[in-house]
């Protein structure tokens, strides 16, 4: 069966919950990292289907999901570096240990 | 006209000699400011005398031979519009003219007398430096051509006239002094400042020779509408004149304003005889014969005031001068009762030819009187450096031991007296001609007040010279010098022979040349009263005995209202303390301790309250504050999509 827009934006809905909802109850930063992707994937679905299905002869938002790709690279580089230094200074990547971050 | 370039170092080089002694002085100039304040003043005297016999005697003359206003220099310094702009100029008029050689001369007489006097003071630097600041100023003021420069350097004048009373800082009293001083004649110069905006506003200018020409001419529209503009029944131009001579009433001393000047004593006693005596109290008598034409032609009732203002201060300060036992003060009040006679001089005057006599009088008495007065102070300074002390009981029988001071303050006394031929008898002769052809009750109040000038200038000099034996102990230095003895001698006969200068060709009201008479049958009652009061004086005072005593306890009440100086003071404290500190100075208080500190005090509490309370969601706990902001996406986007319609 060839997929209609209404699969596509289910798939992309179930992945951002499903990125939310491992952001919230993960207590591992690099998991909620993951999580974190995958809400950014979700976006770029919605991107492409609605650029398929409402405007075909236009590009514009497989330009934009690329862009986001990008910036997700570039954000995960940095937030692991921050994950690398959390560690270095607390000797753990468990979110709850860096409350103190606040002070 | 020449080259008048010159006129402007007159004022300069005092500024110049307090720029010196002010910055320098302490570090560089510890001995020698005195000489070089001195000499820069010299110059200055040179320069005004120079100046004033060429506008009397070369360029002053207009083609119809009468005197005219000539501004050789101005600069425009702030442009509002057109016509309205505050200049810095020099105006010379015979009236400008003379008090620049007054206040150069008796300036000068006081930096030379003041390098004995004041000779061993720790502050000598500073003491030349504020001389040099007051003469700048006090010659700033009498050449400004425009009546807002005229403002900015009568504060000026304020200010140096505090810093010298205050010259003796450790002192309380001298402290209190400059105080009352300063915040008396502040209160006057707002009314004065009113007057300017109120005169400048219906005149369009605050240049004086506009203004005068506008606000004297009939036909121009800015005059009418001054007249017509009224508020509480007197017209805009009324108010305007009032007001700007309650400024020139709380420099000049006037009664109610007075109360500063017997106080300002305090200060130096050559400061009292340059400041208080000669130049600065007259800058109110210089104002209103600056605007006298405004007053004159337009308004003879803001006239009517300063002849009032003026007979009631010379009648009032003559009485509590006979009572008073500090010889300075008694000097004070003569300065207050002889400045009144000035005023209402002016008061009694009409504009134009012989109707102008009271202004030419007003302005010749100014002159004598700035002579003799500043002798009786310094005179009077040379005694206390004497005795060291300022009461008349410590003093007696000083004829034998300062002869040159004796013989000076004899002079001058006379001619404060008004015994012919000496200076004050021609001036005031001239005031009461002036007065008994306007007015007879302005005529017998001045009539009697000079008998009690008399009077009391020779109970004063009785006392100091005559009286007891002089019982001294101690070391004492002779009459303090040829610095000291000089400006004696050289004002003694300033107060000697000025009478005999032709006045009236020089000074009046248009310009033109006034021709005084001298009329023996109207001499005669004035100088039989002073001498009556010279007389009551000798057998009162002559030898020592207990007459004046017994004549005080049989005035009782009177003569304890007048030696407390008829309370005046007290009425102050009490409108002052009781009535304004308790009825508006608590209330302001109460109101800006309880509404404007506490409105400012609530904002901080109420800030410091709420963050109290929503510290809490700052956790530091990540997933939080993503819970927190996911929850708010969804209200927002539920607010958009079903509320927002």
């Amino acid at each position: 069966m060839h997929p209609g827009l209404n699969e596509i934006l289910f798939i992309s809905t179930a992945l951002f919950f499903i990125g939310v909802y491992g952001f919230f109850t993960r207590r591992n930063l690099i998991t909620m990292l993951m999580s974190v992707e995958l809400i950014l994937n979700s976006v770029n679905l919605n991107f492409i289907g609605f650029n398929k299905y409402l405007w075909p002869h236009k590009l514009d938002g497989l330009f934009f999901t690329i862009f986001v790709i990008a910036i997700a690279a570039a954000e995960a580089a940095v937030a692991i570096a921050i994950i690398i230094n959390l560690y270095r200074s607390h000797n753990s990547i468990d979110v709850e240990n860096a409350e103190e971050l606040k002070y | 006209m020449p080259n008048n370039f010159y006129i402007v170092l007159i004022p300069l080089l005092p500024l110049a000699g307090f720029l010196m002694m002010g910055l320098f002085g302490r570090k560089y100039f510890k001995n020698t400011s005195g000489i070089i304040a001195t000499i820069l003043l010299l110059t200055s005297t040179v320069l005004a005398l120079y100046t004033a016999y060429g506008y009397f005697f070369e360029y002053g003359k207009a083609a119809d031979g009468s005197y005219q206003k000539i501004i050789p220099l101005t600069y425009h310094w702030l442009e509002f519009s057109k016509t309205l702009s505050i200049d810095i100029g020099v105006i010379l008029d015979p009236i400008s003219a003379m008090m620049l050689v007054v206040v150069t001369f008796v300036s000068l007489m006081v930096h030379i007398y003041s390098l004995a006097y004041m000779k061993g003071d720790e502050r000598f630097p500073t003491y030349y430096a504020f001389l040099g600041l007051f003469t700048f100023s006090m010659l700033g003021l009498v050449v400004a051509s425009n009546i807002f420069q005229m403002y900015i350097f009568w504060e000026l004048v304020g200010l140096s006239s505090f810093l010298l009373i205050g010259y003796y800082y450790e002192k309380p009293s001298a402290v209190a002094a400059c105080k009352k001083a300063f915040i008396v004649t502040r209160f006057a110069d707002l009314g004065f400042l009113i007057g300017i905006l109120i005169l400048s506003y219906y005149s369009g200018t605050l240049d004086f020779k506009t203004l005068i020409a506008t606000l004297t001419s009939p036909e121009s529209n800015e005059l009418k509408s001054a007249l017509s503009a009224s508020f509480l029944g007197a017209s805009a131009l009324t108010w305007g004149l009032i007001l700007v001579f309650i400024g020139g009433a709380g420099k000049s001393a006037m009664f109610p304003l007075h109360i500063w000047l017997p106080d300002a004593m305090e200060g130096p006693t050559p400061v009292s005889a340059l400041i208080h005596a000669a130049t600065m109290v007259v800058a109110g008598v210089f104002l209103v014969a600056r605007l006298f034409p405004v007053f004159a032609i337009s308004d003879p009732a803001a006239l009517n005031i300063v002849a009032i203002v003026g007979a009631t201060s010379a009648l009032f300060a003559a009485v509590i001068a006979c009572t008073q036992t500090d010889i300075k003060r008694v000097l004070a009040y003569s300065t207050m009762s002889q400045i009144g006679y000035m005023m209402f001089a002016l008061g009694v005057s009409k504009y134009g030819g012989e109707d102008g006599l009271g202004f030419t009088a007003s302005m010749f008495h100014l002159f004598t009187h700035a002579m003799f007065k500043a002798l009786l102070f310094l005179g009077a300074g040379a005694v206390i450096h004497y005795v060291h002390s300022n009461e008349m009981k410590d003093m007696g029988g000083l004829r034998k031991y300062l002869p040159i001071t004796h013989i000076t303050f004899l002079i001058a006394c006379l001619a404060i007296a008004g015994v012919p031929p000496f200076a004050g008898f021609f001036s005031k002769e001239e005031i009461l001609l002036a007065a008994s052809q306007q007015s007879n009750t302005i005529y017998y109040v001045a009539l009697v007040t000079s008998g009690l000038t008399a009077f009391y200038m020779f109970r004063l000099y009785f006392t100091i010279f005559w009286n007891k034996e002089a019982h001294l102990h101690g070391e004492h230095k002779g009459e303090g010098g040829f610095a000291m003895m000089l400006p004696l001698l050289l004002l003694a006969v300033g107060a000697a022979g000025a009478g005999f200068i032709p006045f009236g060709h020089y000074v009046s009201t248009d310009g033109k040349a006034l021709q005084s008479e001298f009329h023996l049958s109207f001499s005669i009652a004035p100088v039989a009263l002073g001498l009556i009061g010279i007389f009551t004086a000798m057998w009162l005072y002559l030898k020592q005995n207990d007459k004046p005593d017994k004549i005080a306890a049989s005035l009782n009440g009177f003569y304890k209202a007048a030696y407390h100086k008829f309370y005046i003071d007290e009425i102050y404290v009490f409108i002052t303390k009781k009535i304004l500190f308790n009825l508006i100075g608590r209330p302001a208080a109460w109101f800006d301790k309880n509404v404007v500190d506490g409105l400012v005090n609530a904002t901080g509490n109420t800030t410091t309250l709420i963050s109290e309370k929503i510290k809490g969601l700052q956790s530091g706990k990540v997933q939080q504050y993503a819970i927190y902001f996911l929850a708010s996406i969804i209200g927002l986007a539920i607010l958009f999509i079903y509320l927002w319609k």
